[in-house]
């Protein structure tokens, strides 16, 4: 591994702090030909608007792209989930020399007169541009038609990094936005941003909101309805939990509806109860508030710190490696890894600006690597010179960290519980604590003292 | 109900597919590339592509998966990826290190109209091909076949770049064993090797996408075929394709270029297939069936009809790929159970006559065809056991009927890249997961006094 070189034009994407002096290089597009982890316009986008339960979500293209992003995310629903099947206009040649529009207009309308959707997103993927299909148009005709707002979400794959899908994500849920009644919704009414229920998160989040005398007006888009998002304007305050895919959306609230936005992350008890504090602080008018989040806050970490003691002695100085798709989950983590007594060495993102990588900076110990758009190699020569005992990352890393033999916990799509919020923060130590001390890490080579035994030949 | 909103009365759908039983082109070629030793699949396109593409193969197989990308842009789709393509020969070389880069198409670099074979020569003539590297090719549209027809171009992407006629032929037979399993590779390397006959099998994925726990991260595992191997398949004295939808394309390739004479089977799942690939091989190596491959087809005879009761009259609905569903379908047919219903993504006019040729004329038979469409079937008419990929455990759960995962891809269990469902041994392992759904089913719903511990 020692002699693995760094792509030239990637070294300045990689820092190790204390050593390098700090200028990394992020938000450029990953060099041609490099092993990145990173996806496309039209995967940002599907990610974001897929929990959106009671719309249509119809993909514009060749199969490829409706089939990878069937059902693949762990949002849940509390009642519809006509988002959860697949439906495809499936291009073929013919399409792509005389147009897919027509092929469009006659899906859509079949699909909506059968589901009778609240909405529909009709996503274009990466020919739909070159073909120059009409999208704008069809939606327009279909929106006339049907009665609900068809929209369509600029996706061409190429545009972009995974980021730019977000941004047209908010721009489609831009146009939603503005068009509901707010009469009844009450003055003290938040909205979250960029929480998407995996694991039934955004459902853990909005009992504490509620136990603190705080509506949530609209959760965009964790098993949300079309309808919360079109009165979405009707709250005091959006707060935005995945920074990198909503932030965008916030801001344009706040042009538009005079709505402020405060950033807040849901991981770990740190960042949880400043997620709760500063929203009781927005309200201060309302002082008793404050006192029920205190509450909240009593009682949750109360119930879990026994717990999370016994985690933190065993994993006291154990070592992790992070590698999530936005940097702003990084700092929650270091600081709930902390909690459990571990030291991160590696803290890496997809998709991380400037100030996050400022900021990793700050918090993060000497000799940590910060690293952006990592590529497999990479990931597997830090991990393993600094000699981390877990990973934790996206579906693309499980396997590396498999492979060298150290623990792993998924913090993306394929989480299997709840790791937001009180109970979430338990459910991680204890992931992070089966994981790391599993008695399968005998068998691994550097712990397996059986395996050289293979006698003489 | 997850599919409550499947009609049971079925009409008529031309532009839309509702929960598809197939996937685009790339992702079959870069399966394929890895079957090939020190092999890095490139796909000339958006870097989501690729992602989805590793992710899907990582989910399945449970293994890193490794493969560049040109990542396009605007600028790249509106000046074309030639530019994009070059750098990325030269950053691959120079930083992984592979000793082949395997490029496969997208749709959007299809649609704006790259042309590999010029984009390769240059990358030569500007030096950016070492000496002893390799740079192989595919054209993979999305829009047109499925994965299976990716899987099955880059194997003939595999044979224009590779196998050469010296003039000497030897007596080696070259096996395609089509899209399968690594597991269902390495079986079929065994019952060569077995039988005592010389083969280069291509690809190979076995070793790749089922490696061992070994400690270390790996770019290129030990598995896959050897670049050698592959130079000397053109003087092999003949070739073994199986399946003729992935592997016909190349073993006629390798016929014309080489002329090595191609003999194209079924998949050799089931008694009946994997005879018919036994019998092939022994004429064509001139050797004799062992007594070990007797025993493991009497053995897996034996089991059949040990139980040949509980198959009687039980029906089947198969959804997958069209090699595999008609060697499936007529090793149910042969042991007893009633084929019912075989839907495949991927288009194919020959597809239903393979099919009623080893299940009988009344088979409801589609081609080109989807998850809600074969959902629409079962509800017309009930069967007792399913065979697909983990898509259908929506379908399984909502008509409560068994499901055996079958196919690709298989995402929530694992088994199949390790344990092969070819060959005389992944017969047994079928006939196990038949006999163990069916069982069970009998069990949960006996009542009390028909619950029965001898079975």
């Amino acid at each position: 591994m020692e002699n693995l070189k760094i792509l030239e034009d990637r070294k300045g994407q990689v820092f190790e702090k204390g050593k390098d002096k700090f200028d990394l290089l992020c938000g450029v597009k990953s060099a041609s030909g490099a092993v990145s982890q990173r996806a496309c316009v039209f995967c940002g986008s599907r990610v974001v608007l897929y929990p959106i339960t009671d719309a249509l979500h119809l993909v514009h293209g060749p199969i490829g792209c409706a089939a990878y992003t069937w059902d693949i995310r762990g949002s849940l629903s509390s009642g519809p989930s006509v988002n959860r099947m697949s439906f495809s206009t499936d291009l073929r040649e013919l399409d792509v020399v005389y147009g897919g529009a027509d092929k469009l207009y006659k899906a859509a309308s079949s699909l909506i007169d059968k589901h009778s959707p609240k909405a529909a997103f009709i996503y274009s993927t990466c020919i739909v541009g070159l073909i120059g299909d009409d999208v704008e148009s069809v939606c327009r005709k279909l929106t006339l038609e049907k009665g609900i707002p068809v929209i369509h979400v600029d996706s061409e794959g190429f545009k972009g990094t995974k980021k730019d899908g977000y941004r047209a994500a908010c721009e489609a849920l831009a146009k939603l936005v503005g068009t509901g009644d707010i009469s009844g919704v009450v003055p003290v009414s938040i909205n979250i941003l960029g929480e998407f229920n995996l694991a039934g998160e955004a459902w853990i989040i909005r009992d504490y909101y509620r136990r603190m005398g705080v509506n949530v007006n609209a959760v965009i888009t964790g098993d949300a309805r079309v309808e919360d998002i079109k009165r979405a304007h009707g709250a005091a305050l959006n707060v935005v939990q995945c920074s990198g895919s909503m932030t965008y959306l916030a801001k344009i609230m706040e042009e538009k509806y005079k709505i402020p936005y405060i950033r807040v992350s849901y991981f770990g008890l740190e960042d949880m109860t400043s997620a709760l504090y500063d929203v009781a602080a927005f309200f201060k008018d309302s002082p008793e508030i404050l006192e029920r989040a205190k509450t909240v806050v009593k009682g949750e970490v109360d119930a879990i710190m026994g717990e999370l003691l016994k985690y933190r002695n065993e994993l006291r100085g154990k070592k992790a490696a992070l590698y999530v798709g936005g940097a702003f989950k990084a700092f929650s983590l270091i600081k709930a890894l902390r909690v459990i007594g571990m030291d991160v060495v590696l803290a890496g993102s997809q998709t991380g600006n400037k100030e996050d990588y400022e900021d990793l900076k700050k918090i993060s110990d000497e000799g940590t690597i910060i690293i952006d758009d990592a590529n497999p190699q990479e990931l597997s020569r830090f991990i393993t010179e600094k000699k981390a005992d877990i990973l934790i990352g996206g579906v693309k890393e499980r396997p590396i960290a498999y492979k060298i033999g150290i623990g792993f916990c998924d913090h993306n799509h394929e989480r299997k519980t709840a790791l937001a919020g009180y109970e979430g923060m338990l459910n991680f130590a204890r992931e992070v604590y089966s994981s790391v001390m599993s008695p399968v890490w005998k068998f691994v080579p550097r712990n397996d003292a059986f395996g050289g035994k293979r006698g003489r030949p | 109900m997850l599919l409550r909103h499947t009609p049971k009365e079925i009409k008529e759908r031309s532009a839309l597919t509702i929960n598809p039983a197939k996937t685009c082109q790339p992702i079959g070629a870069m399966y394929a590339a890895l079957g090939v030793h020190k092999c890095l699949p490139h796909s000339h396109g958006s870097q989501g592509c690729c992602a989805y593409h590793r992710s899907a193969l990582t989910r399945h197989y449970k293994e890193p998966v490794m493969a560049g990308t040109s990542s396009f842009t605007e600028g790249a789709s509106v000046f074309g990826g030639q530019a994009n393509l070059l750098e990325a020969i030269n950053n691959i070389f120079t930083i992984y290190n592979p000793d082949v880069i395997a490029v496969h198409t997208t749709c959007l670099s299809e649609t704006i109209g790259d042309d590999l074979n010029q984009i390769i020569s240059k990358a030569k003539e500007e030096g950016k091909v070492p000496a002893g590297k390799y740079v192989i090719k595919a054209n993979t549209p999305s829009y047109v076949g499925s994965h299976v027809t990716g899987f099955a171009n880059m194997v003939k992407g595999i044979v224009d770049a590779f196998p050469v006629n010296t003039g000497k032929r030897t007596n080696t037979i070259n096996i395609i064993p089509g899209y399968v399993e690594p597991s269902d590779m390495a079986e079929i390397k065994r019952i060569a090797a077995e039988l005592g006959v010389k083969a280069i099998v291509f690809p190979d994925t076995s070793n790749v996408l089922n490696g061992p726990q070994t400690g270390k991260y790996e770019m290129y595992p030990s598995g896959g075929a050897k670049i050698a191997d592959l130079i000397k398949a053109g003087d092999s004295a003949a070739t073994i394709a199986l399946g003729p939808i992935a592997s016909g394309p190349a073993a006629k390739a390798l016929d014309a270029k080489c002329k090595v004479p191609c003999e194209i089977l079924n998949l050799p799942i089931g008694i009946r297939a994997t005879d018919e690939f036994v019998d092939r091989l022994r004429i064509l190596g001139g050797v004799c069936v062992p007594e070990s491959i007797a025993t493991e087809r009497g053995q897996v005879i034996d089991v059949i009809t040990d139980n040949q009761q509980y198959f009687a009259g039980k029906t089947a609905a198969l959804i997958g790929d069209p090699d595999q569903l008609v060697s499936l379908a007529g090793f149910l047919t042969d042991i007893g159970i009633k084929v019912r219903h075989v839907v495949t993504g991927t288009a194919g006019k020959k597809f239903e006559k393979r099919v009623k040729d080893v299940a009988g004329g009344d088979v409801n038979v589609k081609e080109a065809g989807d998850y809600f469409y074969f959902h629409q079937l079962i509800k017309n008419e009930k069967v007792d056991i399913m065979f697909g990929n983990t898509y259908s455990k929506y379908i399984s759960r909502d008509e409560d009927i068994p499901l055996i995962r079958f196919g690709f891809p298989i995402y929530d269990r694992t088994g199949h890249q390790y344990i092969p469902s070819a060959g005389y041994r992944g017969a047994m392992r079928l006939v196990e997961k038949i006999l163990n759904a069916i069982l069970d089913r009998q069990d949960r719903d006996a009542a009390e006094e028909k619950f029965e511990l001898v079975m």
